[in-house]
């Protein structure tokens, strides 16, 4: 593929990913923000980052996939625990859980 | 968690918080995570300046690795973008339910559409956990202020992973990937209102079922499934209570 391909494709997929954004624009100049449609569009927009993220931890495609099941949720638990006993300190559950996460693949494989 | 504590207000004031904030935690997650989009592009064949230029106007890790991804399978440019497109589909209801909590009032198109441009579930979820303690007027720049930090930060980390001059261990990078769903997962824990929380745990029982079925619109059948069931409980929950 030449320069000029991967360019398209840069490009391509920013203009993509923005009409997403600019539609959102559009619908939020149209609705009222008391309203239902919002309320239901704000479920919907939950419901789809907590999937992601939940994707992301239990059903991953980076290369989380190749540490196991067990040791990822045992370092999010680790994560919670560390998050609450700190007076919810995102710092402290974020570095328990990633430590937790390294240290459980280098001891366990 | 409703506690009385004073609101911040105040130009300086509030780009200072905006910047702790960020580097608090999300633009080093960011730095990270990015640094992973940055090694994985130039593996895919880009160009340093594309891949920072994909983490600058792409503006959203899933779609940047659908384009990487399938640019290193040798898929077609329309198969690329439409990919690309998909796994960022969220920034529609994002933006939709974001944007009205700046509490802007009347602005014009193009301030909206750079708002929406500079969106990122990281600001999106921060900005709705911290705005109840600022100053509705001062939300606006708070949220530039920390978007554009964390988004400079994601910059920089594609490059250096682009370059590769961070050598760090298998083991620690994958302590490093992990960090960062994470990250929003803590802060998602602490979101309030109940058919929001319903929505959440609706959206990750569905994508279970939906990713196994419809690998490539899980995420579109997990919001509106999810989103759309925990709007009906909370409806519900509240017009009961209310009687």
């Amino acid at each position: 593929m030449g320069a000029e391909t991967f360019w398209i494709i840069v490009l391509g997929c920013a203009a993509a990913t923005f009409i997403w954004r600019a539609l959102g624009v559009v619908v939020v100049k149209r609705i009222d923000s008391s309203g239902a449609f919002f309320q239901w569009v704000t479920c919907v927009s939950y419901a789809m980052v907590a999937g992601l993220v939940f994707r992301m931890i239990i059903l991953p495609e980076s290369q989380l996939a190749a540490v196991s099941i067990e040791i990822r949720v045992a370092s999010v638990i680790i994560a919670f625990a560390a998050y609450f006993l700190f007076r919810r300190r995102l710092v402290a559950g974020v570095v328990a859980g990633g430590v937790s996460l390294s240290g459980l693949v280098a001891w366990l494989g | 968690m409703e506690k009385l504590t004073t609101m911040v207000t105040g130009n300086n004031a509030v780009m200072r918080k905006a910047m702790l904030d960020a580097l608090s935690l999300p633009a080093f997650i960011l730095f990270f995570t990015m640094m992973g989009f940055g090694s994985l592009a130039r593996g895919a064949g880009f160009s340093a300046e594309m891949s920072a230029l994909s983490s600058l106007l792409i503006w959203g890790l899933p779609g940047q690795l659908a384009m990487v991804e399938l640019t290193a399978t040798g898929q077609g440019i329309i198969a690329i973008v439409f990919a690309c497109s998909l796994a960022n589909a969220r920034f529609l209801p994002m933006v939709v339910s974001f944007v009205p909590a700046m509490s802007r009032g009347r602005s014009g198109l193009g301030g909206m559409l750079l708002d929406a441009q500079l969106l990122s579930i990281n600001s999106w979820a921060v900005c709705l956990r911290e705005f109840p303690g600022i100053e509705s007027e001062f939300r606006h720049r708070y949220y530039l202020t920390f978007a554009s930090s964390i988004l400079l930060a994601a910059v920089i980390g594609t490059l250096v992973g682009y370059h590769g001059s961070v050598l760090l261990p298998a083991v620690m990078m994958l302590g490093l990937i992990f960090i960062s769903p994470l990250f929003f997962a803590l802060v998602l824990l602490g979101v309030a209102g109940r058919a929001e929380r319903f929505s959440m745990i609706l959206g990750c029982a569905t994508i279970s079922i939906a990713h196994t079925l419809f690998p490539s619109v899980d995420l579109l059948i997990a919001g509106i499934v999810g989103g759309s069931v925990g709007f009906a409980v909370g409806r519900s929950w509240k017009s009961g209570h209310g009687r």
